[in-house]
């Protein structure tokens, strides 16, 4: 199907790359239709609304540049989108871009979860305090590597 | 109780009606308001942003060692 994107303009994805997010993200209650992208740009990709062209995030899987991450999300929200293991989920973290891209952040404290088969999401809030809503991507990165 | 610090009690019971009765340290509740506004304003930001920053950054992850080994790209 055609949809129209913020960053690509007029472009073709499959029924797989539709991504339903039942509560909408936090700011963002009404939008409930997305379509997955990967970006230009690896290791990118994009949630592009369905509903507000103008509305689309940049997002990053967290194991990128930190691989010790894990969500910690209340089961119970888990259960929500039918996610019984790890293994049911994908993980992204939504990126914020500013003027100085070198300086773009990840928001782990609010990653959004989606269930691979159903292609069902939603925005949790994780319970493990070492997650921020900005962390320096560049400077986790570094140290990720340093360390490995 | 729910963890240590929130409890639950019945209030009352009025045919198939129970009114319940939450007990949590304001801390508990604020902390969550806080970390929800947080975010909230936080995808506001990124929905903000023009599409031109993103290629800005190309090449900046290519290097010797390349990005650490992450999880698989087949989204299924």
């Amino acid at each position: 199907m055609k949809v129209r994107t913020k960053p690509y303009g007029e472009m073709e994805i499959s029924d797989r790359q539709k991504i339903s997010f039942p509560r909408g993200i936090f700011g963002f209650e009404e939008l409930r239709e997305f379509a997955l992208l990967d970006a230009r740009q690896a290791p990118f990709y994009w949630l592009q609304s369905l509903q507000r062209v103008e509305i689309a995030f940049v997002l990053i899987e967290p194991h990128f540049f930190r691989p010790d991450y894990t969500p910690d999300v209340e089961p119970a929200e888990l259960q929500e989108i039918g996610i019984d293991s790890p293994d049911d989920m994908l993980v992204f973290a939504i990126v914020t871009i500013p003027e100085d891209s070198s300086r773009m952040t990840a928001n782990l404290q609010g990653p959004l979860l989606i269930n691979r088969r159903s292609r069902v999401g939603r925005q949790s809030i994780s319970a493990n305090p070492r997650w921020a809503v900005r962390h320096i991507i560049l400077e986790e990165l570094a140290l990720a590597k340093r360390g490995a | 109780m729910i963890g240590d610090q929130v409890e639950i009690s019945i209030v009352d019971i009025k045919g198939d009606q129970v009114k319940l009765g939450i007990n949590a340290p304001s801390q508990v509740k604020v902390y969550r308001r806080e970390v929800y506004t947080a975010i909230q304003e936080e995808n506001r930001a990124a929905a903000a942003a023009s599409p031109e920053r993103l290629p800005q950054i190309e090449g900046l992850f290519d290097g010797p060692s390349g990005p650490p080994e992450g999880p698989k790209k087949e989204k299924a």
